[in-house]
């Protein structure tokens, strides 16, 4: 029963402030929505028993990618008239399209037979340590060149973010 | 209220997933753009995670902290683009950005 409450306040969360992620103005108040929207998607890792997800959702996105979006945000929309327009030419047509998909993939979804569910084989560990044993015993080749694609991420800000004196006309 | 069971995450995820690419398609600014993204992407980690605990496997929450390290990655990379557009142009309106336009 808990858990049923759970999952909808978790649901709701998530998706009501994603809505408002996406319709605020200000975009500041935008960033500060996209926080509860990943808090909410954090409970919801958390309730499908990825206790690790929930942990590294906490860390990596609302630690670092929305903190980074405020920081950028500082250095750009400071300067920034105030945006007139949110929403681009035409918008109605592009709601109409979006809400259709959003119906099609709920029609498909509750129509749907998923296979059953299997129960699990042995009695594993905690959360953590079946990830890291997957991660590293399966994936570990994905691993290493995710840590590749980290560096070249690092490397690109770095050079994309540099002022160049040199080229100014 | 009903039990929620695997189909109740799957529309959540879903519902998410129509909200971003509203978000991409509809706004202006790419800062908010961004923001679009990353709820796309959560949107398919919920769907991970989801059949990753309905079959007893851990493979999908491995498939999960990828889209995690790809997605930091992508915003890092798609900021420092943002900012480097906007020294140079001096706007960050998706709208305004029309020199590739015919």
């Amino acid at each position: 029963m808990l858990g049923t409450i759970l999952f909808y306040t978790f649901s709701v969360l998530t998706v009501g402030s994603a809505i408002l992620t996406i319709t605020r103005r200000n975009v500041v108040m935008s960033a500060v929505w996209l926080i509860a929207s990943l808090l909410g998607v954090a409970g919801l890792f958390l309730l499908q028993g990825a206790e690790f997800l929930f942990v590294a959702q906490l860390i990596l996105y609302i630690g670092g990618v929305v903190l980074l979006i405020l920081i950028a945000l500082m250095l750009v929309s400071a300067q920034q008239p105030t945006e007139t327009k949110r929403f681009r030419k035409g918008w109605p047509l592009v709601l109409a399209v979006g809400l259709l998909l959003g119906g099609e993939l709920i029609f498909v979804f509750t129509r749907a037979a998923l296979p059953a569910a299997t129960a699990a084989a042995q009695v594993s560990g905690a959360n953590t340590e079946s990830v890291a044993d997957t991660l590293f015993a399966h994936y570990l080749a994905a691993f290493e060149v995710a840590s590749v694609i980290l560096l070249v991420a690092i490397i690109g800000a770095v050079v994309m973010g540099q002022r160049r004196e040199e080229h100014q006309a | 209220m009903i039990t929620p069971g695997p189909i109740h995450y799957l529309v959540v995820s879903a519902l998410l997933l129509v909200t971003g690419t509203l978000g991409v398609l509809l706004r202006r600014n790419l800062i908010v753009i961004l923001m679009s993204i990353e709820l796309i992407l959560n949107s398919v980690n919920i769907n991970l995670v989801v059949f990753s605990h309905l079959h007893s496997q851990e493979n999908g929450q491995a498939f999960a902290l990828m889209v995690m390290a790809v997605a930091v990655s992508e915003a890092a990379v798609g900021l420092a683009l943002l900012i480097a557009l906007y020294r140079n142009r001096g706007t960050i309106l998706a709208d305004e950005l029309d020199l590739l336009k015919w």
